[in-house]
């Protein structure tokens, strides 16, 4: 069995445009939820959200690009090349055809369906666009980064709902630990921030209309974001050989499906996806400091997560630090997990724990160290960064300071 | 502007060229644009004439639509418009 290093991360998110940018607000407790901006928003009851603003596609790319990428795309192109210029990996040769890249979606091209169903349903038009189908299919942004990079080896997109990012990272840690591939590009992304996305999640009525408030007595809902977070997974000796620059070592997974609910989450099944990674990763369960929740803001999610921990840590549960920075950039659906590793990545590399923010009251039913309101300092050496989907489909994913 | 510098422009634009640099004569591998490019003319034809056009990229060759060059293609459009009206 290989060991797995991250060389490399990137990100666009509600918090910033970069890793840098949003680690620096996740210390600064920093919210990037807002006021929603796109068309018809007035027509929708959930108005907030942690929306990407500033970005300019001008310059990035040219118009046949703009034609092909839907913005979860663009997210994806964007994150990737901060990612691979920071891991310093050029892919030719043997490398090429071995590596590979998997990414995490739910919705893939939503703003495409959702401007051509209104196009040919609301404006009358009888024709679309050539591209609508390549725009929007969900392996479109893993097809666009193997293209860009000449990535040649395994190459896919998982879709598991909220847990597709640590899914598809997990099927990319298997790749490289296992000796498939010597360098894996992964991650996810996502973009429903758009009317009919939204609108359809408005059906659930699981939407808070003010804020993100995970583990906080009196919190009423999740809040939607968007963007994508893309990491370069690589050999350990393959790393070290190139001079690489290691963020941290990837050390265990594992994954479990609830088989019980489509929506209502399980404490079994987030139990026995915590314990396999202790178990995956070899690691004594009082070994983990800090654990990125999935801390969703709904009262079901965020009640279960914690009498999950609590079960399967015992009384270190009570030692732990787990916070929840949906908080600050919103729930990012299918490229939650891959922004999130950030904050564990934070956590193991540079000793700062991300907090919660919109902490208001103590709930006796999450009774845990869910670091309210501030960042905090803290010597951790491993962190767990947990997904629980709907339709009970859970990945959690181990890593630790190298 | 006639039917012709209209469709000029929109094969111009699709091959990142002047449209003076496109001519009646010009064939659309002359200038470059490959099977997408050609589908996305195709649409770009439909939307500013308001006709559809008979083409199946499956059989570009056999389409009714001949799109052999410019000229060609000028002459297409115009059959469809009269057919139209």
């Amino acid at each position: 069995m290989k060991r797995v290093v991250i060389t490399g991360a990137g990100t666009i998110n509600a918090l910033g445009h970069s890793v840098a940018e949003t680690m620096q607000a996740m210390k600064d407790g920093h919210c990037g939820i807002g006021p929603l901006d796109f068309r018809d928003v007035d027509r929708l009851s959930i108005k907030i959200g942690g929306q990407v603003i500033g970005f300019e596609t001008e310059g990035l790319f040219n118009r046949q690009q703009m034609a092909l990428y839907d913005r979860f795309t663009q997210f994806t192109l964007m994150a990737a090349k901060e990612a691979i210029d920071q891991a310093g990996i050029v892919f030719s040769g043997e490398l090429a055809a071995r590596s590979g890249v998997v990414l995490g979606t739910a919705g893939g091209g939503v703003s495409t369906w959702d401007d051509n169903y209104r196009s040919v349903y609301e404006d009358g038009k009888n024709r679309v666009h050539p591209f609508v189908v390549p725009k929007l299919m969900n392996n479109a942004a893993a097809s666009h980064v193997s293209m860009e990079y000449n990535l040649k080896g395994p190459s896919f997109t998982v879709s598991t709902a909220c847990a597709s990012s640590n899914h598809a990272m997990a099927q990319a840690f298997t790749m490289v630990q296992s000796g498939m591939a010597p360098a894996m590009v992964t991650g996810g992304s996502e973009s429903m921030l758009c009317f009919g996305g939204v609108k359809a999640w408005e059906g659930l009525r699981v939407m808070s209309k003010d804020a993100c408030r995970p583990f906080s007595l009196g919190r009423n809902g999740m809040v939607q974001g968007e963007g994508a977070g893309i990491f370069v997974f690589e050999e350990f000796e393959h790393a070290k050989k190139r001079g690489a620059e290691i963020l941290c070592e990837v050390i265990g997974y594992a994954m479990s499906s609830d088989a019980s609910d489509i929506v209502m989450p399980s404490k079994q099944g987030a139990e026995r996806a915590i314990a396999g990674a202790l178990r995956n990763a070899k690691l004594n369960s009082d070994e983990v400091g800090y654990i990125n929740a999935h801390g969703t803001g709904t009262a079901a999610n965020d009640k279960t997560e914690c009498a999950a921990v609590a079960g399967v840590f015992g009384p270190h549960a009570d030692r732990l630090m787990i916070s929840s920075t949906k908080s600050m950039h919103g729930h990012l659906i299918g490229g939650t997990g891959a922004v999130e590793l950030l904050a564990c990545i934070m956590a193991v590399r540079d000793g700062v724990i991300a907090p919660t923010i919109g902490y208001e009251e103590p709930d006796p039913e999450c009774a845990l160290d869910v670091v309210p309101n501030e960042a905090r300092d803290a010597d951790v050496s491993v962190a767990l960064s947990n997904a629980f989907a709907f339709g009970g489909l859970n990945a959690v994913l181990a890593i630790r300071r190298i | 502007m006639s039917i012709q510098d209209r469709v000029i422009e929109i094969i111009a634009e699709q091959a990142v060229l002047e449209p003076s640099d496109v001519t009646p004569d010009s064939t659309l591998e002359d200038l470059g644009i490959d099977s997408l490019g050609l589908v996305e003319c195709i649409f770009a034809i439909e939307e500013e004439f308001d006709i559809s056009v008979p083409f199946n990229a499956n059989e570009p060759t056999k389409s009714d639509f001949d799109i052999s060059n410019v000229k060609s293609i000028v002459n297409g459009i115009k059959e469809l418009m009269v057919e139209k009206t």
